[in-house]
């Protein structure tokens, strides 16, 4: 027994002496950190200085520009609208998502034969790209022969196909409000199961001891539910204003951001830009980034002091 | 009514609960059942639409009807002439090495992090938490110049790259919180048979954290294999292009070829969708770890 208690303590010596102590944990963090650097830091530190290059539309640097590419990102006439659009986008969208999916996750958390079915339904606008999702929807509005356009015929809602009424992506206002729809139908598959998590984590004793105090199917909604549910629903919340702000495809492959840029938002804009003009391009990433950098303040503030309330 | 069969006092309470909502359940499961079977059919409609689209035979695509009157599969037998399966090769190659670059990265700092304190872990579990909420999109033009300078662009490398990068922090948590619910104490038995903590994680934990490294390899391969903001940057040539950046090129100016673009939406969807469903109840817990664990 002595004897393999004084191996087992070489060698867990041996082992704490081989590799540099202080250096283990870099052989084992250190590929990750590496990535990251790469792929994600690298990249802010090269935005941040792209933002203040000049830089022709060919890709030669011209030369340090001062802060001349966000003067000229200020001076877009569309910018204005694209900012007003943008905060439309962000609010309605997280808005509606989080409202719908309140009711969704509910009605999913219901005990009924092939529940594990329906759930699974639900998933296709999540893991299907969400790019091909918006060209469907972009199929579905032709003027001609859309199939939302039968519907809404056969309705009798429209009168004539090939009008201006049936030509939903036509007009600015009326294929923004559908963009809108469509991030809002991809958007609440994730927010309903991030809440329905949160439901299952509710104790089941807690419904009981408010059905002993006869709290009725609201008031128990209202005074339990809710509030347990606020931390999967704050989370929740917050992802989908970063993803939704951050949403590319659905526009681009609706719209392209047109007709001009009138159904833009600060991110469609920023690609638009880095066709032609990459330093003003940088500069509103660099924006962008900024907020983005403001809403992961926040969800940080949310959650570590949500984990700390947990301790 | 109630209480008029005494059995016993313990199973009178359960009884009654069992008998009473019973009729009323019925009714009320019938109607939450009907709500939720219809919501899931109206969340399926646009794939239904697709896969219709992508059936209709060429002179009926602009009908206006529901459904065609006869479906054609030639569709999905053409899009293979137009050089559509060299497209979804590079899909394959950069979902399956971002794939394996992430779990060759995410296992070891997952399992670490999981087994030790060591200075600048708490750091470390930030800057993987703040990656996860940071996309692609937000620092795109940092990203295409940092591959152009590397001349990194059309390079199914550079995708690999991004991709694992971005999706790594989901299978950090992922695998932390599986490596976390093992005992350690297993390991040191192995430890006391003079294994190194190499062998005790590939031999002992990893095959009991199985479940979360499928969840990380399938989560990580399909996020990739959807990517499309950073391809269509990083790629300028149709014969490097994955396959989301070819099917919108399908989208020209005057025309848009709708028939090969939902023959080719529904090949790449449908396995994803499958793939997605196996690890559905496992993809909140790594979206939001950082924050409920």
């Amino acid at each position: 027994m002595g004897v393999v208690a004084a191996e087992n303590a070489a060698g867990r010596m041996r082992r704490r002496i081989c590799p540099p102590a202080r250096l283990a944990p870099l052989l084992w963090v250190g590929p990750a950190i590496l990535l990251i650097m790469l792929v994600v830091v690298w990249p802010v530190i090269i935005m941040i200085r792209t933002a203040f290059q000049h830089i022709s539309p060919d890709g030669f640097i011209l030369g340090w520009a001062g802060f001349r590419n966000f003067t000229y990102l200020w001076q877009e006439p569309d910018l204005p609208g694209i900012l007003i659009r943008t905060v439309i986008w962000v609010v309605s969208i997280v808005a509606c998502t989080m409202l719908i999916s309140l009711v969704l996750a509910q009605l999913f958390n219901q005990r009924f034969p092939g529940r594990r079915v329906a759930r699974w339904a639900l998933i296709a606008p999540w893991a299907a790209s969400v790019m091909m999702t918006a060209l469907v929807f972009r199929w579905a509005l032709d003027a001609n022969n859309g199939v939302i356009n039968i519907f809404l015929h056969d309705l009798g809602l429209l009168k004539h196909f090939n009008t201006n009424a049936s030509d939903w992506l036509g007009s600015p206002s009326s294929a923004f409000a559908w963009m809108i729809v469509v991030a809002i139908f991809v958007s609440i598959p994730f927010s309903t199961y991030a809440l329905l998590a949160g439901l299952q984590s509710i104790p089941s004793d807690v419904y009981e001891a408010a059905k002993v105090d006869g709290a009725g199917h609201w008031r128990t909604y209202r005074a339990i539910t809710l509030p347990m549910l606020r931390p999967a629903f704050i989370v929740a919340l917050l992802i989908n204003v970063i993803n939704v702000f951050n949403s590319f495809p659905i526009i681009w492959e609706m719209t392209r951001g047109g007709p001009g840029h009138r159904t833009s938002t600060t991110t469609t804009f920023m690609y638009q830009l880095k066709q032609s003009y990459i330093g003003e391009s940088a500069a509103m990433s660099v924006i962008n980034f900024g907020m983005v950098v403001l809403i992961v303040l926040l969800y940080l503030r949310v959650t570590l002091w949500g984990q700390e309330e947990a301790r | 009514m109630e209480g008029v069969v005494p059995a016993s006092p313990t199973s009178l309470p359960r009884a009654l609960e069992r008998r009473r909502p019973a009729r009323r359940l019925r009714n009320r499961t019938l109607i939450f059942a009907g709500l939720a079977y219809l919501t899931g059919i109206f969340f399926l409609l646009p794939y239904i639409e697709m896969i219709i689209s992508a059936l209709r035979p060429q002179n009926q695509l602009l009908d206006r009807d529901y459904l065609p009157r006869r479906f054609a599969w030639h569709n999905f037998i053409d899009i293979w002439s137009t050089g559509f399966g060299n497209n979804l090769r590079i899909s394959l190659e950069v979902a399956a090495g971002a794939t394996i670059l992430v779990l060759l990265v995410a296992v070891p700092a997952a399992y670490y992090t999981a087994r030790q304190r060591f200075p600048g872990r708490n750091l470390f579990l930030l800057l993987v938490l703040v990656t996860q909420m940071f996309q692609p999109t937000a620092m795109l033009v940092g990203i295409y110049r940092e591959f152009l300078s590397f001349d990194l662009l059309d390079s199914v490398f550079a995708l690999i790259l991004v991709n694992a990068g971005f999706n790594m922090a989901f299978a950090v948590w992922i695998l932390s919180a599986y490596v976390s619910a093992i005992p350690a104490e297993l390991e040191e038995a192995a430890f006391i048979d003079g294994t190194s903590r190499i062998g005790a994680m590939l031999r002992i934990t990893l095959p009991l954290a199985l479940p979360g490294i499928v969840t990380a390899l399938i989560f990580t391969f399909i996020s990739a294999w959807n990517e499309f903001i950073v391809a269509l940057t990083l790629t300028t040539a149709p014969q490097t292009e994955p396959l989301t950046v070819t099917l919108n090129s399908y989208i020209g100016e005057y025309r848009v070829d709708w028939s090969h673009l939902f023959a080719g939406s529904v090949i790449a969807i449908i396995p994803v969708i499958i793939l997605f469903a196996l690890i559905e109840g496992k993809v909140v817990s790594g979206l939001t770890a950082g924050a409920i664990k």
